[in-house]
Parts: structure tokens; sequence; C-alpha cells
């Protein structure tokens, strides 16, 4: 179970070592161009303290945690 | 008497949060002062929840976080086992990001206190820029220590282990679209179910037809979410995300989360709406009514494991201010989010409605939620 779990874990980091071994990729969104990626509104968690919240709301009452890029936390409370 | 899940204590990202879309900058220095309300389903919980992120030098960025669950619980399980209860959560979180070339290093503690729960969870992620900082590659893992007690026996103490696995990649693919993904492996060892709860079963011989005995979890549970999202710059200056998460676990639960937001802006002010789709099937050992005392190795009736459908639907309006700058203020938002959600549960019944033993109508949850916050960014 260990070993595929770290396999797991170290499969994408191997893929992408594979990828840039391949010689060094150009940036096709060059630094100039990432104008509206840096608008707020584009922000993939604006509101760090609000999204852990209500992510703590949902673990508390459904069976599934993580895959979501931040975690809450605590007991459930129900 | 309490009824509550010991449940994830992670916090892992709750400061590291979504890989930065730049790895070599660390976060802006801001301050957020929140209260949240949950009321549904004869349950009230409220606080506060402070956070504040400062940097010191150019590589080296401190956070803290102090957050507070004031709980008053007269829940569907409370009220058909137990009595109504009063419980109060406290949780602190420091942490540290360490800025090296296209690395970000990230460390942090959390503590999470109740009457009888305690928990401590240490983080560690690395973050690494690449090819032109178009991607940022994290890694983080976690580990929680959890303290299980019984508010009615000194004597009881429980202990369970758990471990994070975490690796989180945000690409830029073109001009107008950003994309995350992260696979999250969560590994528990030790006491992982409620001291409190218990299970129902037909029993004849008591008049109303069914007795209540102790739940009984498995010693371990692994799982593994893989989540992805994705958001779209719209030519108007408005912002549409898209999310998907796959959750399955060693109890057999498998569930499915979608989501949808808009983002539009507003002279001043920002409004979101968003609706998310979550569904679930019940884990092995799940059953609103066993067919006698002690019918299986493992049993559990907490309707977190049932099968179900759960909804929620957002609106958010946030308006900034001080856009000039106030003194070593740059700049600050003020913000009003209303969550209504709604859980439809399959085979969880409800108790309270008299009607036959194993024929009672499923049970429902309307829940809304509220947050007001304020943020500073200087």
């Amino acid at each position: 179970m260990k070993a595929t779990l770290i396999f797991r874990l170290l499969l994408p980091i191997l893929l992408l070592a594979g990828l840039s071994a391949c010689g060094p990729i150009e940036p096709w969104v060059k630094p100039y161009e990432r104008d509206r990626l840096a608008d707020p509104i584009m922000s993939l968690d604006p509101d760090p303290v609000s999204t852990a919240y209500i992510q703590h709301v949902f673990e508390a009452r459904e069976g599934a945690r993580g895959g979501e890029g931040s975690a809450g936390g605590g007991c459930g409370c129900n | 008497m309490k009824y509550r899940r010991a449940g994830i204590v992670a916090s892992i990202l709750l400061l590291a949060t979504y890989g930065p879309v730049i790895a070599d900058v660390l976060p802006d220095d801001r301050a957020d002062i929140l209260y949240h309300l949950y009321d549904g389903g004869g349950v009230t919980i409220d606080g506060p929840s402070i956070l504040v992120r400062k940097k010191v030098g150019k590589s080296i960025s401190f956070v803290a976080n102090y957050y507070v669950d004031m709980i008053s619980s007269a829940s569907i399980d409370v009220v058909t086992t137990a009595s109504p209860y009063t419980e109060e959560r406290l949780q602190k979180s420091i942490g540290m990001d360490y800025l090296r070339g296209n690395t970000t290093m990230s460390i942090s503690v959390t503590n999470s206190e109740e009457s009888d729960f305690t928990s401590d969870s240490y983080s560690f992620s690395v973050s690494q820029g690449m090819f032109g900082d178009l991607t940022t590659l994290t890694l983080a893992y976690s580990l929680g220590k959890d303290e299980v007690r019984r508010s009615d026996d000194d004597t009881f103490v429980r202990e369970a282990d758990r471990q994070f696995y975490s690796v989180g990649l945000t690409q830029i693919m073109t001009r107008n679209l950003i994309m995350g993904m992260n696979v999250e492996t969560i590994t528990d060892e030790g006491f992982l179910n409620n001291p409190y709860r218990t299970v129902r079963y037909v029993d004849s011989s008591n008049p109303i037809g069914y007795s209540y005995e102790a739940e009984l979890y498995p010693n371990t549970r692994t799982s593994t979410a893989i989540g992805i999202k994705a958001r779209y710059y719209l030519p108007y200056r408005a912002a549409i995300q898209g999310e998907y998460r796959f959750f399955t676990d060693t109890w057999g639960i498998l569930s499915h989360t979608g989501a949808i937001s808009y983002t539009h802006p507003w002279g001043a002010w920002t409004f979101t709406g968003k609706y998310r789709h979550y569904t679930q099937g019940q884990a092995d050992f799940y059953s609103d009514l066993f067919p006698r005392s002690e019918a299986t190795n493992f049993r559990g009736r907490d309707k977190e494991l049932s099968k179900f459908v759960s909804q929620n639907f957002r609106l958010q309006a946030s308006y900034a201010f001080l856009q000039d700058g106030w003194g070593f203020v740059d700049k600050g938002t003020v913000n009003l989010i209303y969550d209504q959600l709604l859980i439809d549960y399959d085979n969880f019944r409800d108790l309270t409605t008299g009607a036959l033993v194993g024929e009672e109508p499923a049970y429902r949850l309307d829940a809304g939620v509220y947050q007001l916050f304020i943020s500073f960014w200087f």
C-alpha cells in the first residue's frame, strides 16, 4: 500500500522531470500577456480565511475530504 | 452528552492555500477578520476567525490564524438519543513561508481544542515555479495527532494519527485560462469513531421496536481525492469557474463534487454566485437500522456515512474601499457571503416523525451559512 502511495505521489514529478529533460520549454504565455490572469477576479482562492471556513462546514457534513487545494479542520459538531 | 465527529484537523493548506500562481513571490501582507454563523438542523455554530499574514524582509512571510466555533446543538442525532449541549472549539495556527529563488517552503503548526478532544497537526510544503512560471508544483505533507476523550468518563482516552500527502499543480493554460489540480491521500489510524454516537437495531423486546448500541468503526482509513479547477477570464472583465472532485476511500464511500461559479465586478463592488452539487454513496458498514445487536463486525449510523445528495447555493458581495490607501493600509474590502445548504439523505431516517420502524421518512437538512468579513492589505 505504501509503495503504491509513494508511486502515486511521485508519478507527476517524474513526468514533469521527464518533460523538462526534453529541453527548455518556452513559456507560451509571456509575462506581459498575463495582465488578465493578474486581475484579482482571476484568483483561484481570493479569500483563504473564508475558503477554509466553508470547506470545514462541508467536511463536517460529508464523507469526502481533501483534494480541493485547501482544507478546514476540527470537529464535525453534528 | 456531546455529539461530534473526531474529524479532520488539517489546516494543512489553510495557511499555504492553493499553490501560488507565481511561486517566486510571497503572498501579500493582509489581515482578515471574519464572523461566521451556521444555522440549520437544530444546530447553531458561530464565532470569529482572524487571519494575519506579514512579510519580514524579502524572503520570509509569517501567518497566524485564530478560529472559534461556539456550538449549540439540538440536532436530529441529539434529540433522538441524547440531550442538547453547548460546546466551544478553539483552533490556533501559525506558519511561515520561506522564499528562495523559484522555491517557496512553508511550515505550519495547528492546535484544536475542545473539552473532550485535542488535535495537533504539523505541516510542511514546497512550491516550485517552473517553465517561466507557467507551472507551479506544490508538494505537501502533514501529520495530525488526535486525542479523543469522553466528558462523562475521565478514564476514556483514545488516540488517532493522520497523515496527509498532497500534490498540487497550478497551470497557466492561456492568457485567459488558469487551472489547478490537487491529488490528496489521507491515511488514518487509531480511534476513528465518535465515542458518543450509537447505531440502532431491531429489538422486539423494546416497546418502540428498536434499541441502540455503540458505533464501531474500523481502526484504519485511507482516502484519495482528485480535484481540478479551471477559471476563465471573460472578455467583458468577469470570471467563470468550474470545479470537479472525485473521492474514494477504503470504507466504501465514493463521491463526486461539481461546482460552477460566476464573478462579476461592478465599480467598487464584486458579486459572485456559485452552485455546488455533491453526491456520495454510503460506507460499507453504514445502516440506518441493523437487523439485530452486533449484526456486523463494524457498524455506524452517522449520517455523514450514509448515501445522500448535497446542494449549495452561494451569493457573495464584496465592496472595495480605501482603494487609494490610507496610512499603512493599501486597500480594504468588506464581504458578505450567504450559503444555502440542502442535504437530502437517502437512507438516514427521521425518527422524530413517529412512523413505523424502518418506514420513517428520510431526513432532510436545510441550513443557512453566513460569513461577514473585512480584509485589509498593507
